[in-house]
C-alpha cells in the first residue's frame, strides 16, 4: 500500500445530553492510502456518518487519534484542513443555501481560502461536473436534484482538495441520475488522483466505488473487507452476509 | 376471476400558471388478489396513481377516468358517505415515512383502536384485544409498550410496522403500499415484506406496491408496470423484468451497480423524447 493519506486510530465518540450517553462509535480504526477509495457501510444508527464527522472535526471525539498525512489533527481543526478535505453531504435539498445563487454557493470557499482567479475557477468547477455556465445564476430550486448534487461535489472540488468526504451522495437521488453522479465522482478521482471516503446503506453502490471498505453495526467496525472478497460473497461476520442477502431483493422465508 | 379493481384510461391533473399540467396520461391497469408492483422515477406519476385510486388526489388536481371500478363500486363520483364506509375498512394505504404520517400526539394504541372504531361495531375490550394481536402479527416483540407509546419514542422500523399494523386491523380488501420500505434499513425492509406477502397469500389481499426500487420490486411483486412521464411503458411478469423490452426499463435495470463486479462507467439511462409521446 502506498503513503497513508488518512488514519483513524481507536476513535471513540460519544454524545452526552442530560443524563444521557450514547456512545455512537466505539474504538474504530482505518487508514486510506493516496488515491484509495474506501468505503463505510452500515444500517442507520451504526455510526458510519458519525465517523465522517469526526474526521471534520464536527463530531465530540472522546478518545484515539486522527491524522492527515502523518500529522495529528488538532480540535478545532485549522482552516488549511478545510482545504485539503471536502465533505459532499447526502441530501442536496438541504445542503444548499435556498437564497444563494450557484455561483454565490461556489464563490464563497474561495473567498474564505483567499484564492486569486475566482471567475475561471468558478467556471471551470461547474464544467467539470458537467453543468454549463449557465447554471451560474440560478437558485437551489430551479435546479434538479441531480443537478443540486452537482453543484455540491462542484462546491468541494473547488478548493482542490486532496480528500472528498462523501456522506451518502446519491441516496437522495433516482436510479439513473445516480449512476451518472457515481461516474462522475469516478472520473474526478481518476484525473484528480483524489482520495475517497464513502459512506453508503447501500453494498452495491460501496462495492462498486470502493476498493476496500469496513462494515459498521452499533458503532463498532466488524468486518473489513475489499471489493473482490465482497463480490465473491466471502463474508465472515453474519451480519455482513445478513446485509449482503438483504440487497440482492426479496427472498420469501 | 373477477378482477378487484379495474382502472381504465386514468388522468390527473393539476392547473399551473402556464395551463393545465397532465402528470398521469392514461393508465390503465387491473388488479387481482396479487402483488402488483409499479415502478418508475421520481415525478412519473406512481404515487398520484395511488392516492386517486383512493380517491386523495389533493386539491386543485382532478382524476377522471373512464372506469375506476373497486369491487363493483364506481369510484368515480363516490359520495363522501361510500368513502367511508371503503377508505381503512375495505382499502387502505401505507406511506412512506412513519414520521409523517401518524399522528405525533396520540399514542400507536389510541391510532389504531380508532381506525377500528370506524370499521366495524365493537366494544372498546374487543378493539384493543384486535389491535394488539396486529401489533403482534406485525412482529412486534413487545405490542403492550407499543401500544401506549407516541410515535416520537419508536425507530423507524417500528413506526412503519406499526403504521402497516393500523392499515391492516380492518383485513382490507386492498392495500396501496407507497414506498413502504425505502425509509427503512435493508434487513428491516426484509421483515416488513415478509408481513405483506403473509396477507397476500394468506388473506388473499390485493396489494398495489409503488416503489422506485426495481431490483426489489422485481423480487417481490407478480407483475410490474413500469411507468415512465405519466404513462405505463411497459407492463411484464416479474420473474420476466430480465427479458424487458421497452429501452427505459432496460436502461433503468442497467444503471443499477452491482455487486459482482459492475461495468465502468455505468451505463447511463439515454432519455428518448419518443417514450414521453
Amino acid at each position: 500500500m502506498g503513503e497513508v493519506m488518512l488514519e483513524v486510530q481507536a476513535l471513540d465518540v460519544t454524545f452526552r445530553r442530560g443524563g444521557d450517553t450514547v456512545r455512537a462509535v466505539r474504538g474504530v480504526s482505518l487508514d486510506v492510502a493516496r488515491g484509495e477509495s474506501f468505503g463505510i457501510v452500515g444500517e442507520s444508527g451504526s455510526g458510519k456518518s458519525t465517523v465522517l464527522r469526526a474526521i471534520c472535526g464536527l463530531a465530540p471525539t472522546t478518545a484515539g487519534t486522527i491524522g492527515l498525512k502523518g500529522t495529528s489533527l488538532a480540535t478545532p481543526r485549522p482552516a488549511d484542513f478545510y482545504r485539503r478535505v471536502q465533505m459532499v453531504f447526502q441530501d442536496p435539498y438541504a445542503s444548499l443555501h435556498p437564497r444563494h445563487t450557484v455561483d454565490k454557493v461556489l464563490a464563497e470557499p474561495l473567498a474564505i481560502h483567499g484564492f486569486d482567479r475566482r471567475e475561471a475557477r468558478i467556471e471551470q468547477a461547474l464544467s467539470e461536473v458537467g453543468l454549463g455556465s449557465d447554471f451560474r445564476f440560478r437558485y437551489p430550486h430551479q435546479l434538479s436534484g441531480g443537478q443540486r448534487q452537482r453543484v455540491a461535489i462542484a462546491r468541494a472540488l473547488i478548493l482542490e482538495p486532496e480528500v472528498l468526504l462523501l456522506d451518502e451522495p446519491t441516496s437522495a437521488l433516482d436510479a439513473s441520475i445516480q449512476a451518472e453522479v457515481l461516474n462522475l465522482l469516478d472520473r474526478i478521482r481518476a484525473e484528480r488522483g483524489l482520495t475517497y471516503i464513502m459512506v453508503s446503506h447501500d453494498l452495491a453502490v460501496v462495492a462498486h466505488m470502493c476498493d476496500r471498505l469496513i462494515v459498521m453495526q452499533h458503532g463498532e467496525a466488524v468486518e473489513e473487507l475489499t471489493r473482490a472478497a465482497l463480490s465473491a460473497h466471502r463474508a465472515t461476520t453474519d451480519y455482513t452476509r445478513k446485509l449482503l442477502s438483504a440487497s440482492e431483493g426479496y427472498t420469501p422465508a | 376471476m373477477t378482477p378487484l379493481l379495474t382502472v381504465e384510461d386514468l388522468r390527473i391533473t393539476f392547473p399551473t400558471r402556464s395551463g393545465p399540467s397532465e402528470v398521469v396520461r392514461g393508465v390503465s391497469f387491473t388488479l387481482g388478489r396479487e402483488r402488483l408492483g409499479i415502478v418508475g422515477e421520481s415525478g412519473s406519476g406512481k404515487s398520484q396513481t395511488g392516492r386517486a385510486i383512493l380517491g386523495l388526489t389533493p386539491p386543485p388536481g382532478k382524476a377522471t377516468a373512464k372506469v375506476l371500478d373497486f369491487d363493483g363500486t364506481d369510484l368515480r363520483d363516490a359520495s363522501p358517505a361510500t368513502w367511508r364506509k371503503l377508505r381503512g375498512a375495505r382499502m387502505s394505504m401505507v406511506m412512506q415515512d412513519p414520521k409523517f404520517s401518524l399522528n405525533p400526539v396520540m399514542t400507536i394504541g389510541r391510532q389504531l383502536v380508532e381506525a377500528l372504531k370506524f370499521g366495524a361495531g365493537e366494544t372498546r375490550r374487543q378493539a384493543r384485544d384486535r389491535a394488539l394481536a396486529m401489533l403482534e402479527a406485525v412482529q412486534i416483540r413487545d405490542p403492550e409498550r407499543v401500544f401506549r407509546a407516541y410515535p416520537h419514542e419508536l425507530s423507524g422500523g417500528m413506526g412503519q410496522r406499526a403504521m402497516i399494523a393500523m392499515m391492516l386491523v380492518t383485513e382490507p380488501d386492498l392495500l396501496i403500499a407507497d414506498e413502504p420500505t425505502s425509509a427503512l434499513d435493508v434487513t428491516v425492509q426484509v421483515e416488513v415484506l415478509r408481513i405483506l406477502d403473509r396477507l397476500v397469500t394468506t388473506r388473499g389481499m390485493g396489494l398495489i406496491f409503488i416503489s422506485h426500487d426495481l431490483r426489489l420490486v422485481s423480487s417481490f411483486c407478480d407483475r410490474v408496470l413500469v411507468m415512465y412521464a405519466g404513462r405505463v411503458v411497459e407492463e411484464l411478469k416479474a420473474s420476466d423484468l430480465d427479458q424487458a423490452q421497452h429501452p427505459y426499463t432496460r436502461g433503468l435495470m442497467n444503471c443499477l451497480p452491482k455487486i459482482e463486479g459492475s461495468q465502468r462507467p455505468l451505463p447511463t439511462l439515454e432519455r428518448d423524447a419518443a417514450w414521453a409521446k
